[in-house]
């Protein structure tokens, strides 16, 4: 079987694939990194999202081969070694943007992925940016206002909406 | 998925040499690809990526002025480079399924699917654009053949595809609520020796020219040009998104509203 | 009190650290030494006979360790109902057998023929290929209304005919011709409640385990209710007994009422585990989640209103049609009789109702509990029913329901339940503000002068939750009990374990149960432990569903507590050698009233681990207490909903342009999670009035298949909701005081959103009254353009 090495979270990963294994597949079953969550199989809930090479990418919808020698981050390397959340995380847990839970990682890199390429985006910014992010818990209320948060914006008002 | 091997080669050369065996398949971004293989509708013998060839993918300007986006590049690459020389083209490419799809998917990829309802298509038979393959060049009016059909032969490999860039063009989508390809989409380019307007998403034949709505607009260039006017509701696609006199209704919507934001 | 982790706090959540770093243990994640794969061959027909299936050369392929078919299963029991309805008669319902794997015959596209259990998934799906099948393709049975035509195919061979049940429930029949004879108005209207798909973004999984050492079963599975796996899958279909079977659903990501139901697959995964000894694990994939997962609603109903001469409602009765497709799930009986037609009367006083529903077996997935169950189709059919009658009459939609509102408490309605209290004015009176009303008519130019129809929608809605007294569900014909247990076990250092049968997926339990006994105990939170989700740590749980979680489980565990309380008082009592009756706990602290003797926490809950001074004579060691809670009656939240929309008339687009919502939930526990479950049952609501549907084709092929066709509701489909819960009437019959709030959202919107898009159209001049959902563009332009 073919052998596929990378980066992830910023400690090298290597292990023998098929040409078929997916990269959520990968980072779950061969590394055991079951935070990246798969819930569908057309690529659209977006519950599988990591970064490849800094880009957001559903993982469930790319060979792990075609990430040799990339550098991934999922969600377990968001926070620092010591535990703390990021500016991300700890808006989602302050704000409520998450119930479940099983959406949430795919939630947190998109919301990176955007605040990396729009430090401060409008409501409706963040409503297209996470098309590809399916919650069926929260109603995206709480996940727009936890992102609109971590960009450093005033959220208050939506408070009292 | 059923087993396949598996091969990510460096050079068209090579990719072409890998596709030369039998059911092997190109992979794209594989952003349809892979799902129907989840789906076990498609038994390649091996996959050949293309994400690793450099020389398929950018975006640059041709001494023509056409723009020329190499086969294997990212819509999220279009997006923003094509966004100076051909802003109609970018807006379409960061418009196209969601953020980490348009990481992934590639121009080359969309138009040799030829899915009935991506947007690419109409892109390409709009600009008149020629795609350009590893073994010959192919006009747009020539390339489209209908549902998931195309001039390609197995194995050919779309490396670029290059749009002359019009006076104005605009591309507008009304999108499917649920997978959010085009319910209908009408791209519209204005050239210094006509209109050319192509509609996805509405046909059972797949993406194509709307004649009328191109001569009303090369001797009028304007919303009002096309009022009262869409194509006739005959094979245009039925489904439980919308019947096919609402498809043809909202051509006609929607190609006023593409006229209207052209720039 | 702990103000920043008590009752009304709104704290936290304890468990989003985990989830929000990877570090969640959903079912799937969770991998057994040895374990082996299962793929399931479904059913490609709607309706069929089988007349073979050869696993002969599929049994031979890599990697498979056994195929399973129909006949494993002979002898072993089917997949139970627990609910059974006694239809106008007096008849018991028709109740078909649900084998695990299909036997004779399958009855819907994903119905079971056989199940493949290999080394690897893959090895597993290319033995389920190959397996062949022979099936007589039977004519399907799809459309509810020909179902029932006496000459219709039937879906079980040894049923009558394809009715479940004639249910007949309210006022009698001349109680309504009367109404209805007086009548000085009366407005009818035929509706849709389309069929929906839960979807929660986890997909079900099953893993087998069996201990051949003390022959010990353990499943784990995506469940809302542990415990009734347990009792459902071992009492009925696997014949196991309690000590010999543990269930466990760990981090559950969403359920909506499609993860209460024991599945064909936990039974398979659990005896196959046992057949083959080996860990057994089921992963369904989204695809298969359509065509396998219950599905929701579907109901086809005629519903007519009478109002006398001043607008009072004097009656009002209703004809439903109800799919239960194929087979019967766990609570499906009940869904459209005791969770539909008793709240029939919605917020007013109608003086008499009548609720028939017939319900159907067709060809299609089965359909059962979705988040609301039955109340989302009471008051979708009432509310849009009031709406229409506004119109006819002229009215203001808002004064004709304020006009018919209940302002007596308890009020018993004609169908059979007592509203205990409530104050509906009150909600209105909050929503009116929040929604801004008075700025509509200009809201409404300003759209007008960008080519838009914009129309306001209004909703009230009540609903029973907190199911559900037992004697009284016994004998409305639910097999089961339905209250809840607790139990608080105190450490000898003072740290507390709570332990529920109450199941959070999603609900933040973690957080706000541990609210409560903090409250209670006067310590900090932190010092609070929640178990739940494992049958073999937590004595008997009848887990979380009908937003019962806190009203039920909630006072279960206030209940231990109080006797923790007593207990610990008693040992304090003798610490501080005071009387029993003068000591007094606050803020973790037990003192002795009119005196400066105290003795803290910690101080008692060692003692009573180590009970050197202590009294033995008059009460036990220890410091645990167990707790059961049945309630009296079922709660009321209600709450009045406001929308508006915005019409694009090219297209038939409908955009949300603000949603309100004020609900009366009675008490809080922790307002940032309740205003989150409302938050949720809005986008829920929002996505079956504008997005979802769930369509069979003639065939009974299922054309939404996917998320490629069946529309979820996305972030850009919604607007941020403005919501309040401030209007409180607490329960009367529950310790806390408490209501639920974990479905109101998903009952209250969707009529709010329809009434809107109806008098956007109808203030352009369409004159349309109503549109089934979704209110897809497609479905608006076409009624434009047929009006």
């Amino acid at each position: 079987m073919p052998q596929v090495s990378m980066t992830v979270n910023g400690k090298p990963a290597s292990g023998e694939v098929e040409g078929r294994t997916l990269l959520s597949t990968f980072l779950r079953e061969t590394l055991g990194m079951t935070g990246t969550h798969v819930g569908c199989d057309t690529s659209q809930c977006g519950a599988c999202v990591v970064h490849v090479n800094g880009d957001a990418v559903k993982s469930c919808t790319m060979f792990a081969l075609e990430a040799e020698g990339a550098d991934v981050a999922t969600i377990e390397g968001q926070a620092a070694a010591d535990g703390t959340l990021n500016a991300i995380q700890a808006a989602f847990q302050e704000h409520h943007g998450l119930q479940c839970g099983f959406c949430t990682p795919g939630m947190v890199m998109s919301a990176a992925a955007l605040l990396k390429e729009n430090p401060k985006p409008s409501e409706a910014e963040v409503r297209k940016y996470l098309s590809g992010n399916l919650c069926r818990c929260t109603g995206y209320h709480n996940i727009v206002k936890a992102i609109m948060a971590a960009s450093g914006q005033d959220v208050g008002a939506i408070a009292a909406e | 998925m059923y087993a396949f091997e598996f091969e990510r080669p460096s050079t068209v050369a090579d990719a072409a040499k890998a596709l030369g065996e039998e059911d092997a398949q190109a992979l794209g971004g594989g952003q349809t690809l892979i799902p129907t293989l989840k789906q076990r509708l498609a038994m390649p013998s091996k996959l050949v990526s293309l994400s690793g060839i450099a020389e398929i993918k950018g975006v640059c300007k041709a001494d023509d002025g056409a723009l020329c986006v190499g086969g294997g590049t990212t819509h999220a690459t279009v997006a923003s480079e094509a966004k100076a020389d051909y802003p109609a083209l970018a807006a379409l490419a960061g418009n196209i399924g969601d953020p980490a799809v348009r990481n992934r998917g590639t121009i080359g990829g969309s138009i040799a699917n030829n899915d009935p309802a991506a947007c690419y298509p109409s892109a390409v038979l709009a600009s008149g654009a020629t795609v350009v393959t590893n073994k010959r060049e192919i006009a747009a009016d020539d390339y489209f053949q209908g549902l998931f059909e195309t001039a390609l032969d197995e194995g050919e490999i779309v490396t670029e595809v290059r749009f002359p860039v019009p006076e104005k063009a605009s591309y507008q989508k009304f999108e499917q609520p649920a997978s959010r390809f085009a319910l209908v989409g009408v791209f519209v380019a204005k050239y210094a020796d006509g209109v050319r307007v192509a509609v996805t998403g509405a046909s059972e034949s797949g993406v194509f020219r709307w004649s009328e709505a191109e001569a009303a607009l090369s001797s009028n260039f304007a919303p009002e040009a096309l009022d009262g006017m869409a194509p006739p509701a005959d094979g245009m696609i039925s489904d439980l998104h919308g019947s096919a006199d609402y498809r043809a209704h909202l051509v006609g919507v929607i190609a006023r509203r593409a006229v209207a934001a052209a720039s | 009190m702990p103000a920043d982790g008590g009752i009304g706090a709104a704290t936290p959540r304890r468990e989003d650290v985990r989830f929000l770093t990877g570090a969640g243990n959903y079912t799937d994640d969770i991998n057994m030494r040895g374990q082996a794969y299962v793929a399931f061959l479904r059913s490609d027909v709607a309706h069929g006979k089988l007349k073979k299936v050869d696993t002969g050369a599929a049994a031979a392929m890599p990697g498979v360790i056994r195929i399973f078919t129909g006949e494993d299963f002979e002898g072993v029991g089917g997949i139970p109902c627990g609910w059974q309805v006694t239809d106008r008669h007096g008849e018991p319902m028709q109740e078909p057998p649900q084998p695990v794997l299909a036997q004779g015959k399958v009855r819907h596209i994903g119905d079971r023929i056989a199940a493949v259990v290999a080394e690897s998934l893959e090895q597993a799906r290319n033995a389920a290929e190959a397996i062949v099948v022979e099936i007589e393709d039977l004519p399907a049975v799809v459309d509810m209304k020909k179902a029932l035509e006496p000459d219709a195919t039937k879906v079980h061979d040894d049923l009558k005919n394809n009715l479940c049940y004639d249910w007949v429930f309210g006022s009698d029949d001349a109680a309504i011709e009367g109404a209805f004879s007086k009548a000085a108005h009366v407005t009818t209207l035929e509706l849709v409640n389309q069929r929906l798909v839960a979807n929660p973004m986890e997909p079900r999984v099953a893993i087998g385990d069996y201990a051949s050492h003390s022959d010990e079963s353990t499943l784990y599975t995506t469940s809302q209710n542990p415990h009734m796996i347990r009792l459902l899958m071992g009492a009925f279909v696997l014949g196991i007994p309690e000590h010999k079977l543990r269930v466990v659903a760990p981090d559950v990501g969403g359920g909506f009422g499609t993860k209460i139901f024991h599945y064909a697959e936990e039974a398979f995964c659990t005896f196959a585990a046992k057949a083959l000894h080996r860990p057994v694990k089921w992963t369904s994939s989204r695809s298969e989640a359509f065509i396998s997962d219950a599905q929701g609603r579907d109901h086809v109903t005629k519903i007519e209103l009478a109002l006398d001469a001043e607008n009072n409602f004097i009656g009002l009765r209703t004809d439903t049609l109800a799919n239960m497709g194929a087979y019967l799930m766990t609570v499906a009986p009940a869904v459209p009789t005791y969770l539909h037609g008793t709240l029939m009367a919605g917020c007013y006083r109608t003086p008499a109702v009548q609720v028939n529903v017939r319900a159907v077996f067709t060809n299609t997935v089965p359909v059962d509990a979705y988040r609301g169950a039955g109340r989302p189709e009471a008051t979708y059919q009432l509310e849009r029913l009031i709406d229409k009658a506004a119109r006819e009459l002229g009215a203001d939609p808002i004064a004709l329901r304020r006009q018919n509102f209940v302002t007596e408490f308890p009020y018993t309605t004609p169908v059979a339940v007592q509203y205990d209290t409530g104050n509906y004015h009150g909600t209105m009176d909050v929503l009116e503000k929040i929604a801004d009303i008075a700025g509509f008519e200009k809201r409404r130019k300003d759209s007008e002068a960008r080519g838009k129809l914009r129309g306001f929608g209004i909703n009230c809605y009540i609903e029973a939750c907190g199911l559900a007294p037992s004697h009284l569900v016994g004998q409305l014909g639910g097999r089961a009990g339905f209250y809840e247990s607790a139990t608080v076990r105190v450490n000898a250092t003072g740290g507390l374990v709570v332990m529920t049968g109450s199941h959070s997926h999603g609900q933040g339990h973690e957080t706000s149960f541990p609210q409560v006994v903090a409250d209670m105990l006067g310590i900090d939170p932190s010092m609070i432990e929640l178990v739940h989700g494992d049958t073999s740590k937590i004595p008997m749980g009848m887990g979380t569903y009908g937003s019962r979680s806190l009203s039920v489980g909630g006072s279960a565990i206030y209940r231990a507590t109080e006797k923790i309380i007593a207990k610990a008082k008693k040992i304090a009592a003798h610490l501080m050698e005071a009387s029993e009756a003068d000591v007094e706990l606050k803020d973790g602290q037990f003192s002795v009233a009119g005196t400066d003797k105290s003795v803290a926490w910690g101080d008692v809950t060692l003692a009573a681990y180590v009970p050197h001074n202590y009294p033995l004579e008059d009460i036990e060691p220890g410091l645990e207490e167990t707790a059961f809670y049945d309630p009296s009656n079922f709660t009321y939240p209600a709450g009045a909903y406001a929308c508006e929309v915005e019409v694009d008339p090219d297209t038939g687009k409908v955009e949300i342009m603000s949603f309100a919502a004020a609900d009366d939930f009675g008490n809080i526990i922790n307002p940032m999670i309740v205003d989150g479950q409302v938050h949720g049952g809005i986008g829920q609501g929002i996505g079956q009035a504008l997005l979802e549907n769930c369509v069979y084709d003639e065939t009974g092929q299922l054309l939404s298949a996917s998320f490629m066709d069946y529309a979820m509701p996305r972030a850009d489909d919604v607007p941020f909701y403005a919501v309040d819960h401030s209007s409180q009437t607490p329960c009367t019959h529950n310790p806390l005081g408490v209501k639920g709030c974990g479905e109101a959202g998903a009952i209250g919107s969707p009529p709010a959103v329809v009434n809107a898009v109806v008098d956007a159209l109808q203030s352009g001049g369409h004159k349309v009254d109503h549109i089934d959902m979704p209110v897809s563009p497609a479905r608006v332009w076409a009624a434009m353009n047929n009006a």
